[in-house]
């Protein structure tokens, strides 16, 4: 396959699911600002903004962090190149510009969300609810997911798609997770009295990860387990290992697929056992900010080392 | 007589490039005035890529160098036998006729001036016309160095009234087409003795078509035809296309360029 | 007042090719007509076949307007086409073969040396070489009008790389879809061989250095493009690779493509950008769409561009007046296909007829293409008449002018029902090893009342174009 090809699925993927965690921000938000807490109502809004990743391109553009305005920047505001808008018009680019190696049900689903997003933005943005619009974005999402996992050949266009939205979504699990590290510290003042419950419980939310944890986990909520969950877990869909142990299914398929191995299957068998070597005990002797900083960048070193030996075309 | 080149070019960027692509006009014209004795082009790092005659009879090499690269050496050596025709062109298998050397280009787009250089020499015999107006572009353009660049024009040159071989072969070709003559840059060798230093021995000069004898060569800058000191590489309609290496590099690196030419003879 | 040829109907009476096709109207009443025309319509859309108007700005993914009626031909009238198309298209190749050789033409006065030589699309980077199987021009686009029931005309020959292909499959794919009664009743020849023959006709011109099966590619500026729908249709159809020039690159002697398993070699290239891009270290060194060192690489036989640069020299408006003498002059036949009378304004005396009649002519840029930089005299005020004099006088060389043809008319959908609309046809004949020439073409459609301009960017739009088999 082409790299540019190659390139592009990977960058579909990551904009789908860039473009549905900038809409569960979104909702996090919507719901933290209906909650009061000790000076009057909760201002989340900036943590939330960090989180998406494009925090100086707002203040640069807004100088004041301001709900309605937050939400226009997360949704529609295609000077973000992380909004909701931005990420499903590059990934329905994406995908006219490699039509032909999608399946007619996934072009459609890519497309239609694109026309629908450009009858939304027609409309005013005061008759349209927040809850609305995120729904709308997780559906859309969902079916392009599935129009992918139901119809495409698992051919190394299928796993190069798999490897964008698992690099995609570790990312944004860590991150989202060192914006609220504070939180999970197990300081003294807590011993006994629990964590703050509405702050883990917004980050959990934000990982769509809520009913799922109370699952899993049973009894008092403790730093550990909420860490375990997150990183460590398997069964959680958004934990960073189960992003990383998918990538190195995919990338293990492709050096099959191929018959011949790069340096990307390599760093990825290394992150993975750098991951299964943990506890949470481990990573809070780290320190939990030192270890998702470490983290973010070697996801990131990773998908330098996927581009130069597969997308880039440049390898030798 | 027997002339032995040693040419060299050095290409450097200030960063790696990721690859060079070039196409060389490096290799003497097969004429009744030259033989080559043996003649070797060596690129460092460089894969020899294809070649071919094409419509003029210039042979042209290609060569890529695969990045990262910072250094290139171009390095063209060898000796040849020269023998004297009065400066015409002759035993060169060229099937395009000389009716396609006749249009101009950005470099040779003609002006007032090279309009009137042109109707200088009207009414002419084609064949003294020619010396006449390699005479006039001579006298219009004095040489000196560093007035004009590789992509001054014909015009710009002539407005100037200064310059070096390659202005002084636009400024005969672009006269040349308008007044009807085919005609077309050449780039080659010269051996120049030692105490007439003035030119570099990498040298251009213009050919005009004239019926009846054929592509005749005229020097402006020496004010002669090209002799036994002349070595010929290959044509186009101007110094661009007729370069003796054209390259491009990919990457942003800068590039910086030494060029050193000698050409001797050997008393046989 | 001038009358048109239609071809359905000779007074009251169903000419023959259309003779199944008045049941079908009648059983048409303008809801069921309105319901498929709006099916057509979101099928179009779905598969995102959509045409950008260079220039326009506008809505990018604008539909180009189908109409539901087909045109048709009976086998003969197709038969005598095609035997004049593919003879033009040999003479067109054995054109360019020459002029990039020793110009016999030229030397032997049949054309003006300087309309050859100094033609801006004349490149003198492929001088002296002869492409494989002597074809510079792969895919001849001749677009013909009609006048009467025998009078077919040339307009004009695309030579470089003639768009419209997918409209011309998508069209008849959508009408099957529609109306598949018609296809039973109806003797249809097919044309769904097109992209298996048009990929046979590419492999057969591998390069000199091709020792194995041929790795063809289609080479497009970008998803900008506004062909781009089109490049990446023939791709897939074709089963080939769609490459930008960011995805090859020259290495020694051959072209590769950048893969996820490392460098490819390509063979054969077809491409979709103009000359001027094609290889920044040949032509424009700003070319950010080619492909460094491609055109030595050709010229060493180590690819095949199809169709090959330099092409355009033989489709150029003023070198078009002189086909019928090409065909005399390298096959020893006279042309069965006729060009349209044409006036050259760079000669003095067609200069001044065509100044005193301009209100009667049809003036077009030399170099001009889409329907843009010409002058329907009949159809124009005295001042746009005016403008262009003084375009014509400012530089004569720049145009040509031909009379206002009465253009054919066939039934077309319009809102009132069913209407005579002005049509052309783009038929595309294959050069290579073999010639070959599906059944059928592009028809454009001039969807204005009353308008002679057919061009897509011009309110044009498309008909599936039928070829009785008997």
């Amino acid at each position: 396959m082409l790299s540019r090809t190659a390139d592009n699925l990977y960058w579909i993927a990551r904009y789908m699911e860039r473009a549905e965690t900038s809409a569960r921000l979104l909702e996090v938000g919507a719901r933290i600002s209906l909650l009061p807490s000790a000076s009057g109502y909760r201002n989340d809004w900036d943590s939330l903004l960090r989180a998406s990743g494009n925090a100086s391109g707002y203040m640069a553009k807004y100088g004041v962090a301001e709900q309605h305005l937050i939400e226009s920047f997360l949704f529609f505001d295609r000077d973000n190149p992380n909004s909701v808008a931005s990420c499903i018009t590059a990934a329905r680019e994406s995908g006219r510009i490699v039509r032909t190696a999608l399946t007619t049900q996934v072009w459609d689903a890519l497309n239609t969300a694109f026309q629908e997003l450009r009858q939304i933005e027609a409309q005013p943005r005061e008759t349209q609810e927040l809850s609305r619009l995120t729904d709308w974005v997780m559906r859309h999402a969902a079916m392009v997911r599935g129009a992918i996992d139901a119809t495409l050949l698992r051919n190394d266009g299928y796993n190069f798609l798999n490897i964008g939205y698992y690099l995609e979504r570790a990312d944004a699990t860590a991150r989202l997770m060192d914006v609220k590290y504070y939180v999970l510290l197990p300081r003294a003042d807590y011993v006994g009295s629990g964590l703050d419950n509405d702050q883990w419980s917004m980050l959990l939310r934000a990982l769509s990860a809520h009913r799922a944890f109370h699952w899993a986990y049973g009894g008092e909520i403790t730093a550990a387990k909420i860490a375990h969950f997150l990183i460590l877990n398997p069964q959680c869909p958004r934990a960073l290992i189960t992003c990383v142990a998918g990538m190195h299914n995919h990338l293990g398929r492709l050096a099959k697929l191929y018959g011949r191995a790069t340096p990307a299957q390599d760093a990825v068998s290394a992150l993975l056992a750098g991951l299964e070597a943990q506890t949470p005990e481990t990573i809070f002797d780290e320190g939990l900010h030192e270890f998702l900083s470490r983290f973010i960048r070697e996801a990131a070193g990773l998908g330098a080392i996927i581009h130069d030996s597969y997308l880039s075309g440049d390898m030798l | 007589m027997l002339l032995i080149v040693d040419h060299v070019t050095e290409y450097h960027y200030d960063r790696p490039v990721r690859g060079v692509v070039q196409s060389h006009r490096l290799t003497p014209t097969r004429c009744e005035a030259q033989k080559v004795l043996d003649w070797t082009v060596s690129v460092s790092g460089g894969v020899q890529g294809g070649s071919f005659r094409d419509g003029a009879g210039d042979w042209v090499q290609s060569w890529t160098v695969a990045g990262p690269v910072t250094d290139i050496t171009v390095h063209v050596q060898g000796r040849v036998q020269t023998f004297d025709t009065a400066g015409i062109l002759k035993g060169n298998r060229e099937p395009v006729p000389p009716e396609a050397w006749l249009r101009d280009t950005a470099l040779t787009t003609p002006d007032e001036a090279v309009r009137a250089l042109a109707a200088s020499v009207a009414g002419q015999e084609p064949l003294s016309a020619a010396h006449a107006l390699s005479v006039a572009v001579a006298e219009a353009i004095s040489y000196r160095t560093g007035a004009t660049y590789a992509q001054t024009t014909a015009a710009e040159a002539l407005a100037l009234g200064e310059g070096v071989c390659q202005d002084h072969a636009h400024a005969l070709i672009a006269a040349a087409r308008v007044a009807g003559m085919p005609a077309r840059y050449v780039s080659g060798y010269l051996f120049t003795d030692q105490d007439e230093i003035r030119h570099e021995a990498a040298h251009a000069w213009g050919e005009i078509f004239i019926p009846g004898f054929g592509w005749i060569g005229f020097d402006p800058a020496n004010r002669c035809c090209p002799d036994t000191r002349y070595i010929r590489l290959g044509c186009g309609l101007d110094a661009a296309e007729a370069a003796p290496i054209r390259g491009v590099s990919r990457g942003s690196g800068e590039e910086s360029l030494s060029v050193t030419v000698a050409v001797q003879t050997q008393e046989q | 007042m001038t009358t048109y040829f239609n071809e359905m109907y000779d007074g009251d009476t169903v000419r023959g090719p259309y003779a199944r096709l008045g049941d079908w109207t009648a059983s048409m009443p303008a809801d069921k007509r309105l319901a498929k025309q709006a099916e057509a319509e979101a099928l179009f859309r779905r598969i995102g076949i959509t045409f950008a108007v260079y220039g326009e700005g506008g809505d990018p993914d604008r539909l180009i307007p189908f109409d539901m009626f087909p045109r048709v031909f009976t086998n003969s009238e197709w038969a005598k086409l095609e035997r004049g198309i593919k003879q033009r298209a040999r003479a067109l190749n054995a054109f360019l073969v020459d002029v990039y050789g020793r110009g016999e033409i030229v030397r032997a006065g049949r054309i003006p040396a300087n309309l050859v030589y100094q033609n801006e699309a004349y490149e003198r980077a492929v001088s002296g070489f002869v492409p494989p199987k002597g074809v510079y021009s792969h895919i001849v686009g001749v677009d013909i009008v009609r006048t009467g029931p025998t009078d077919f005309y040339v307009l004009e020959d695309n030579c470089r790389t003639p768009s419209g292909v997918s409209y011309m499959l998508e069209s008849r794919e959508m009408m099957m879809r529609m109306f598949p009664a018609l296809f039973r009743e109806n003797r249809i020849a097919p044309i769904d061989h097109y992209p298996e023959v048009l990929r046979r006709t590419l492999a057969s011109v591998a390069p000199a250095k091709c020792d194995r099966d041929p790795t063809v590619v289609i080479l497009t500026p970008g998803h900008f493009n506004s062909a781009y729908y089109e490049h990446s249709f023939l791709a897939d159809l074709m089963g080939v690779e769609l490459v930008e020039g960011a995805d090859l690159f020259v290495e020694g002697e051959f072209v590769y493509m950048r893969t996820t398993e490392g460098p490819k070699r390509v063979d054969v290239i077809y491409r979709r950008i103009d000359d001027a891009f094609i290889d920044p270290l040949c032509f424009r060194p700003d070319s950010m769409l080619g492909v460094p060192g491609l055109m030595d690489v050709y010229r060493s036989g180590g690819v095949s561009i199809c169709s090959a640069p330099g092409a355009g020299v033989a489709d150029d408006k003023a070198v078009y007046t002189y086909v019928p003498e090409m065909v005399r002059f390298y096959l020893g036949e006279e042309p069965i296909l006729n060009n349209v009378p044409t006036w050259k304004c760079a000669n003095a005396d067609d200069l001044g007829h065509v100044l005193s009649n301009l209100g009667e002519l049809v003036v077009k840029e030399v170099h001009g293409s889409g329907g843009y930089g010409m002058l329907v005299g009949p159809k124009s005020t005295k001042a746009q008449i005016e403008e262009f004099r003084a375009l014509i006088l400012a530089d004569p060389g720049n145009y040509i002018a031909q009379p206002t043809l009465a253009l054919s008319t066939t039934p077309t959908f319009v809102e009132e029902g069913i209407a005579p609309r002005h049509v052309d046809l783009r038929p595309y004949c294959l050069v290579g090893e073999r010639i070959e020439l599906v059944p059928g073409g592009l028809t454009r459609v001039a969807l204005r009342e009353g308008s002679l301009v057919v061009n897509s960017s011009q309110g044009g739009g498309v008909k599936d174009t039928w070829v009785l088999a008997e």
